[in-house]
């Protein structure tokens, strides 16, 4: 389940912020997406991921094998933590939830509500998701806001066990996971040349 | 999509969900009225039709914005349009939620406030039935008015201004039929253009809202 992505050009509220960015992730691979605050790693994630069209260019992947994570965590405060994950898990056709809880050290905390977690426990809640949708393509915007140490750790080992399993991981991140395997890729030459509004409708369509 | 239901029923239940608002709300218009007309049953009596169906119309508008909004903010809508569910069914089963929380409860307390009212005997049944049809249509429209307004600022105001004259021909039928049941007349036409209406938006708004959910989600 490659993920090609050729010459792949992305706008933000209508202004081009990259351009004719191209890669392939291949199973068992990461790939780290490294640039400046501002230089669109997370609207390229979100054209990968679906949420808005490329300008130009194509992403290439197998229906239903990509599993999207962003800045927000999307837990309810009022549900616990094991409603949060079940609705997940159930949204994706799943069932199971105990690998997720343990693969996060999420035990003692099954029965929180959401709203009750520290912001690093939402995170690891947000991250076990990744594990109940049962998908193989992670793409993962900052995945270690707010991880402690040991978190950090544990998200580092769950990604490496994932993609020992054949999965794939596109993470935009600053901060050294400790995945040596990893591949990176240095958005900065991909900056779109001209940062002006050549069709100014496009803004708003 | 049936976990998505019970996700949502189960939020708008749970503390701070807003399940009651919109009947607390439809209550206390409904008291004021005869307040504000004075103690006179038989006029109340002519008005009483059309003022449950404004006053559910109300209750119904102030729980719209929850919808999507919540979801925006806390990224469940970006998860959610990347899960295997369409965007269609989502707006679908939000509708589904926001009429079984908030109309549901109001068709049925609606014969009680009737009382109030001194609704005469033979208008509860035409009354109540209005409302089984037309509330659907009103948690419908307001799904695609919340679906336009997601990720907006404060658009609650906004997305009253939108919605509003929506419900235009929802309430024209659906008062007309109550009104009629009252004056014990033919309620058979209102009840068809009713039962049109409520048909036609649930059949076509989820495409609408679904669409301007993608587009809102760039």
């Amino acid at each position: 389940m490659t993920v090609t992505v050729t010459d792949l050009s992305v706008a933000r509220g209508g202004v081009r912020v990259l351009e004719g960015v191209s890669f392939d992730l291949a199973p068992g691979a990461a790939l780290v997406l490294r640039g400046p605050n501002g230089i669109g790693k997370t609207t390229l994630l979100r054209t990968i991921a679906g949420l808005q069209p490329p300008l130009s260019g194509q992403v290439e992947a197998a229906p239903d094998s990509l599993v999207y994570a962003g800045h927000a965590d999307g837990i309810k405060p009022t549900l616990s933590v094991r409603e949060n994950l079940s609705f997940w898990a159930q949204v994706f056709g799943k069932k199971d939830i105990s690998a997720a809880v343990e693969a996060f050290d999420l035990g003692a905390l099954i029965d929180r509500p959401g709203g009750l977690l520290s912001a690093g426990q939402k995170r690891r809640l947000g991250l076990a998701r990744l594990l109940v949708t049962g998908r193989a393509v992670w793409v993962l915007d900052e995945p270690t806001v707010s991880l402690d140490v040991d978190a950090v750790a544990m998200f580092a080992r769950v990604v490496r066990a994932h993609l020992a399993a054949g999965g794939s991981a596109l993470l935009a991140t600053h901060i050294d996971l400790g995945l040596g395997e990893a591949e990176v890729l240095d958005l900065a030459p991909f900056r779109a040349a001209k940062m002006d509004m050549d069709d100014f409708d496009e803004a708003f369509l | 999509m049936i976990a998505l239901l019970t996700r949502d029923i189960r939020l708008a239940i749970r503390a701070g969900g807003g399940f009651g608002l919109g009947l607390a709300f439809f209550l206390i218009v409904v008291v004021l009225v005869p307040f504000g007309v004075g103690p006179q049953s038989d006029l109340l009596a002519r008005i009483a039709a059309g003022v449950l169906w404004i006053g559910a119309l109300l209750a119904c508008l102030l729980s719209l914005d929850r919808i999507f909004a919540l979801d925006w903010e806390d990224g469940s809508l970006d998860l959610l349009a990347t899960a295997p569910l369409p965007m269609e069914a989502v707006a679908v089963v939000k509708a589904l939620a926001h009429w079984l929380t908030t109309g549901l409860p109001l068709v049925l307390a609606a014969p009680v406030l009737g009382v109030l009212l001194s609704l005469p005997a033979q208008g509860y049944v035409p009354l109540v039935v209005s409302l089984l049809l037309g509330t659907p249509a009103l948690s419908m429209i307001g799904t695609f008015g919340a679906a336009l307004t997601v990720g907006l600022k404060r658009g609650g105001l906004l997305l009253s201004l939108l919605v509003l004259p929506l419900y235009v021909p929802t309430l024209i039928f659906g008062a007309e039929m109550a009104r009629r049941g009252v004056d014990g007349l033919d309620y058979g036409t209102p009840l068809l253009m009713l039962a049109g209406i409520t048909c036609g938006t649930i059949a076509l708004l989820p495409f609408a809202a679904a669409a301007v959910l993608r587009v809102n989600l760039r």
